[in-house]
C-alpha cells in the first residue's frame, strides 16, 4: 500500500459528478482511481429516495438511490482498470503532482496521477441564531443519512429551515419516514425550490412560511421547540414571535462548493454568488488554470445532480482525450452531446441562477492564458 | 397572513380550472383523462417520455410546460407513477352515476391503502374535504410509487389531491 500510485486520472469524489466521471474515463480505456470520503460510493445520491427531473439521460423519473446504483454498476464492468477506495479522504496536493489519500484513519498512501478530476461535492450552509448549539440542530444533510441510509427516525416534530429544493424534498421524506413537519420557514419571498416539491408537502398540510426565519432554539439539553419570525425585505425581525413546538431544527439553507484541494493546487477561483461559494475557473471542458486537473459537480458550482452527472461527463472524456485515448472527432462529438444536455438542463427559469453562475467562470480557451506548467 | 397562495406550492382556482380537461370530453371519457398541475418551468419531461398514446405532447425544449391532447389521453396513470413532482392525477367521471368520481392519486406514503378501505381525502392544503373509498392500488413502475383508485364526491374533483389512511383508535 505504501507505493506510490500512479494512475491515468485520480477521481476525488465518489458522487454523481465523480462517478460519471471515471465511467467516462474507464469507457476510454484509462486506468482510474477514486477516493470516496463516505462508507458507500453515490455521494448524496444514496440518499435521495426522491425521484429525479430531468431526461432519460439524466434518468429522470428515476430514484437517487437507483441512480446509484446504475452509475456503480456502469463503473463495475470496468474493474480491470478502475480501483475504488471508500472511506477514504484526498488530504492534500503537493506541488509535485502528489496527491496523498488515507483510508479510515491508518492507511496512508499517496497517488501521482497523470490527470485529477475533483469531484468533492459540497459542504452545507449553517445559519447562526442562539441555542444553535443545542443538540436536535441538524443539518439535511444528517437528517437524511440518518433517516434514508440508517433507518434512524431522526425525530418526533421537525422544524425545517428553508424551502429550496433539499428542504421541501427533506421535509417531503421526514412525512414519509412517520415524522411530523411543523412548519418550513423561509427567508426569501419566494420558494427557492422547485413548485410541484413545494406542492407535495403542502397537500400533506405542511405550511410553509415565507419571509420567515428561525429566531432562537429553545430547550434545557436539547431542542424542545424554536421561535420563528417574520422578516422584512432588508431582513430585520417584524411583527410577532411565535413558537413552534419541535424536539428538531432541521436547517436546508443552502450549499457551499468543496474546494480546498483546487485552492492548494493553485487553480485560478472566482468567488461566484449564483453559485454559492469560490470555485474554479475552467473552460469548456471542465479543465481548470492547471493543465491536469478538472472540476465537476458541485465542487464547480452548486446545481442539480443532473447537471453534476453531465459535467462529471465532460471532464471524464476531456481528460481521457488529454491523454489521447480518443480519436479527435469522438471527442468533439461526445463533447457537443453533452453541452447540448447540460445546456438544456440550464435552459429554463430554474436554471437561470446557473446559468448566470457559470457564464462568469467558463472561458473559451486557455491557450494564450499563460498558465505556468508545473 | 396567507399561508394558502400561489407562491408556496398551491394552485389557484382558475389555474386549477384550466388545468381541467374540456367537460364535453370529459364527461364521456371511460378510464378518465389527466390533469397535470405543473406550472413552473422545470427541466422535466418524463410525463411525455412515458405516456404510451402520445397525448403529453412532445416537448420542444425540456423546459417546457407540460401540453395535453385529451382526445389521445386513456387515463392510463402511467404519468401519475412516473412524474417525480407527482403532479399528475387522473380523474374518471364516468364512474358510478351521479354523484361519484374516480380518481388516481399518486402515494408514497405509508401505510399501504387497501382495496375497500376508507380514506381522508386532502386538498392542495392538507384539509380532509371528504372520506374516499379505495378501488384498487396499483404499482405501476414496481418503484413505489403507488397509484391509488379512490371514489371520491364528484363534486371535489377540482379540489382533492391526496389521500390519507385514516390512523386507527
Amino acid at each position: 500500500m505504501n507505493v506510490l500510485r500512479t494512475p491515468d486520472v485520480l477521481v476525488i469524489g465518489g458522487g454523481p459528478a465523480g462517478l460519471s466521471a471515471a465511467v467516462e474515463d474507464a469507457s476510454f480505456g484509462c486506468h482510474v482511481i477514486v477516493v470516496n470520503e463516505d462508507l458507500l460510493l453515490g455521494g448524496q445520491l444514496v440518499k435521495q429516495t426522491h425521484k429525479f427531473f430531468g431526461s432519460a439521460a439524466e434518468h429522470a423519473g428515476t430514484r437517487g438511490i437507483e441512480i446509484a446504483k446504475i452509475l456503480i454498476d456502469e463503473l463495475e464492468r470496468f474493474s480491470d482498470r478502475v480501483e475504488a477506495y471508500t472511506n477514504c479522504s484526498a488530504l492534500g496536493y503537493y506541488r509535485d503532482g502528489v496527491v496523498t489519500c488515507m483510508v479510515g484513519e491508518e492507511r496512508y498512501f499517496k497517488v501521482k496521477p497523470k490527470k485529477i478530476i475533483v469531484a468533492t461535492g459540497a459542504l452545507e450552509k449553517l445559519i447562526p441564531f442562539p441555542g444553535n448549539d443545542l443538540p436536535g440542530v441538524y443539518g439535511a444533510g444528517a437528517v437524511q443519512t440518518l433517516m434514508n441510509v440508517y433507518g434512524v427516525k431522526p425525530a418526533k416534530r421537525v422544524l425545517m429551515v428553508g424551502a429550496g429544493n433539499i428542504g421541501l424534498i427533506v421535509s417531503y421524506q421526514l412525512l414519509q419516514a412517520g415524522v411530523d413537519v411543523a412548519a418550513i420557514v423561509e427567508f426569501a419571498p419566494k420558494v427557492g425550490g422547485y413548485w410541484v416539491h413545494a406542492a407535495k408537502v403542502r397537500r400533506l398540510g405542511v405550511p410553509i412560511y415565507l419571509r420567515h426565519t428561525v429566531k432562537r432554539a429553545i430547550g434545557e439539553s436539547a431542542v424542545e421547540g424554536a421561535v420563528i419570525q417574520a422578516v422584512n425585505e432588508k431582513g430585520e425581525f417584524v411583527g410577532d414571535e411565535r413558537f413552534i413546538e419541535c424536539d428538531v431544527i432541521c436547517m436546508a439553507v443552502g450549499l457551499t462548493p468543496t474546494c480546498e484541494l483546487l485552492w492548494q493546487a493553485g487553480c485560478e477561483m472566482h468567488y461566484v454568488p449564483e453559485l454559492a461559494g469560490h470555485v474554479a475557473v475552467r473552460d469548456k471542458t471542465m479543465r481548470t488554470s492547471h493543465p491536469d486537473i478538472w472540476v465537476a459537480g458541485d465542487a464547480a458550482g452548486i446545481e442539480e445532480a443532473s447537471t453534476a452527472m453531465a459535467e462529471g461527463r465532460i471532464a471524464g472524456l476531456a481528460s481521457a482525450h488529454s491523454l489521447g485515448h480518443i480519436d479527435e472527432e469522438v471527442f468533439k462529438e461526445r463533447l457537443r452531446e453533452y453541452w447540448m444536455r447540460l445546456d438544456a438542463l440550464r435552459g429554463g427559469e430554474a436554471g437561470s441562477k446557473a446559468r448566470s453562475g457559470t457564464s462568469k467562470v467558463i472561458i473559451e480557451t486557455w491557450e494564450g492564458k499563460g498558465v505556468e506548467v508545473r | 397572513m396567507r399561508f394558502d397562495d400561489f407562491a408556496t406550492g398551491v394552485l389557484t382556482q382558475e389555474m386549477a380550472k384550466a388545468a381541467a380537461p374540456p367537460t364535453k370530453l370529459w364527461e364521456g371519457k371511460r378510464g378518465g383523462l389527466v390533469i397535470i398541475e405543473c406550472p413552473q418551468p422545470i427541466p422535466c419531461d418524463p410525463c411525455h417520455a412515458n405516456c404510451p398514446t402520445g397525448a403529453v405532447l412532445s416537448f420542444e425544449d425540456i423546459n417546457d410546460l407540460p401540453k395535453v391532447d385529451f382526445a389521445k389521453c386513456t387515463g392510463c396513470a402511467m404519468c401519475v407513477a412516473k412524474c417525480p413532482g407527482l403532479a399528475c392525477f387522473v380523474v374518471d367521471l364516468t364512474y358510478g352515476g351521479d354523484g361519484e368520481a374516480l380518481m388516481k392519486l399518486p402515494y408514497e406514503m405509508l401505510p399501504r391503502p387497501e382495496e375497500g378501505m376508507e380514506v381522508d381525502c386532502l386538498n392542495r392544503v392538507g384539509e380532509p374535504v371528504a372520506t374516499g373509498m379505495v378501488i384498487r392500488v396499483q404499482d405501476p413502475q414496481c418503484d413505489k410509487t403507488l397509484v391509488v383508485h379512490v371514489a371520491v364526491p364528484k363534486d371535489l374533483i377540482l379540489d382533492i389531491r391526496a389521500i390519507r389512511v385514516k390512523s386507527h383508535g
